[in-house]
């Protein structure tokens, strides 16, 4: 009796929590049926029909994407105007402000670990903000939609790679959304980078802010992007023993775990290897002691030829 | 014997051994300023330029060793490199005392150069594994690294690539050591000059 009690509760809690999530997906559901969607339909309640439209591909939202996002909890109308749940939505609403980061994050003590207060004083110093200072926001390169937060979770240094160099190529290999911003044309990082050995494996293997934004002592990821003429273009910055990404890209990382096995920067060989930044203690040691055995060897051989031919 | 003069090198050796010598000694600059680059060190080739001459004279080795190869393979200079195993051990054990000790009591040595002995049998085994066994490595691995992409991503867990670098790290440090170890011993010849100029002109 007692066991078929608490199987009956266990029911009852699951579909209760299952209710739950269903009402949390649901929350953004009136503005997804249409937002998710290439394609959206409405009544057109003068002649009595239903029309078929195409959905403006900026205004559409990646559903998947949004859930697993920093901001996947709320609702749409959190940040955008309620006056948007009726439709048609009102030609006014066009010229909403949107929030940026620290319109919510500042001063929260909850945020304080990401210093956002600090980030918004490095992106005003930012050549991104200064080139365009009207146009250039948080949302250029975060997509508030889509935005996570990857140095601290990403297991795999190569995913943090490809999405923050992800966020610089959205506009830097789309001239579309390039000539937002800019006035410039002819965009081609692979003929800028023309110089760059092994252009490829950089590419993989590095992010565009490790040569393109100045080192901040307390923010992760540094926010002040540079003119490419400040930009990086020593090869020993990295390729040396105090390697520069020590400082960014493995930073996180080397906060987190300091394996030793006598490498030099190790936390940067559990997926790469980079030439000058990564040597071996003990076998540098290794191998002075077998060079000083040879010299040591031949220096004695040599006394003993000098000896003896006398 | 001793004063009959033996045309040891061909033309074609001399070239190769030679030009081997000299890209050689520029990899191995290279390489030591890559691998323990620093900027602040005066000694040490700026890391670009390391990187360019690294990346074209591992190609020009490469090629030049192809002239070795097909050099051996098609004249009686191959059979130098060959040896029988057996007594091997004693051969070598042999040659070496009379570097260690024979050659300062004016013996003479155990195994006298000619034609169809060029090398002594330490010559002919570290030459063996240094050419077949050692360059082919380096070789391999070196023209990984140029074509990154086509390294195996991980090896047991650890990176494709660092596992490619160390073994052409450690492959080049036996080889520099070869280097250091083969010009010295080339010193002990009637003059401390001889065994030089025979690789110039080509006779012992």
């Amino acid at each position: 009796m007692k066991l078929s009690k608490l199987i009956l509760g266990f029911i009852f809690l699951l579909l209760f929590y299952s209710g739950n999530a269903q009402q949390e997906t649901n929350k953004n559901h009136s503005c997804l049926k249409c937002h998710a969607h290439r394609t959206y339909k409405y009544m057109n309640e003068d002649f009595g029909m239903e029309i078929k439209e195409s959905m403006c591909s900026n205004r559409m939202i990646d559903t998947l994407a949004y859930q697993q996002s920093n901001h996947g909890m709320f609702k749409c109308t959190d940040c955008h105007s309620p006056e948007y749940e009726t439709f048609p939505h009102a030609g006014n609403l066009r010229m909403e402000l949107m929030y940026a980061c620290n319109d919510c994050h500042a001063g929260d003590p909850e945020y304080a670990k990401f210093h956002f207060e600090k980030i918004e004083e490095a992106f005003y110093e930012s050549m991104h903000y200064n080139r365009a200072p009207d146009a250039f926001t948080c949302w250029s390169c975060h997509n508030p939609h889509t935005y996570k937060t990857q140095a601290r979770i990403g297991d795999k240094i190569s995913e943090t790679v490809k999405y923050d160099n992800n966020i610089c190529l959205s506009c830097h290999a789309d001239v579309n959304k390039f000539e937002l911003l800019t006035e410039r044309e002819n965009i081609n990082i692979l003929k800028s980078h023309k110089w760059l050995p092994n252009q490829e494996l950089h590419f993989k293997k590095v992010r565009c802010i490790e040569c393109h934004t100045q080192l901040s002592d307390s923010l992760l990821v540094s926010h002040v992007v540079m003119s490419k003429d400040s930009a990086i273009r020593e090869c020993t910055s990295c390729h040396s023993e105090n390697s520069h990404l020590m400082a960014s890209l493995y930073r996180y990382k080397s906060l987190e775990s300091r394996k030793g096995s006598g490498f030099l920067n190790a936390v940067i060989i559990n997926e790469s290897y980079v030439i000058g930044a990564n040597r071996n203690k003990y076998l540098n040691i290794l191998s002075v002691v077998i060079f000083g055995l040879v010299l040591i060897g031949i220096f004695t051989h040599t006394i003993f030829r000098i000896f003896k031919s006398k | 014997m001793a004063n009959e003069k033996l045309y040891l090198y061909p033309l074609w050796i001399r070239i190769w051994h030679w030009l081997n010598a000299t890209i050689f000694i520029v990899l191995l600059l290279t390489g030591i300023s890559m691998q323990y680059s620093n900027p602040e060190n005066p000694l040490l080739i700026s890391f670009e330029s390391s990187v360019q001459l690294h990346n074209i004279c591992g190609i020009a080795l490469s090629i030049n060793y192809l002239l070795f190869v097909f050099g051996n393979l098609f004249t009686s200079n191959g059979k130098q490199y060959k040896m029988k195993t057996k007594g091997l051990f004693k051969r070598l054990y042999d040659q070496s005392v009379f570097y260690l000790f024979g050659m300062f009591k004016k013996q003479d040595p155990p195994f006298p150069i000619s034609l169809e002995n060029k090398f002594n049998p330490l010559q002919r085994f570290i030459y063996s594994t240094a050419m077949y066994i050692g360059f082919p490595i380096i070789i391999a691995s070196g023209m990984a690294m140029l074509f990154p992409e086509i390294i195996i991503p991980q090896i047991f867990g650890v990176s494709g690539l660092l596992v490619t670098a160390l073994l052409h790290v450690v492959i080049g440090f036996v080889l520099s050591l070869f280097l250091f170890i083969h010009i010295y011993v080339c010193t002990i010849g009637n003059s401390i000059i001889s065994n030089f100029k025979s690789m110039i002109t080509g006779w012992h």
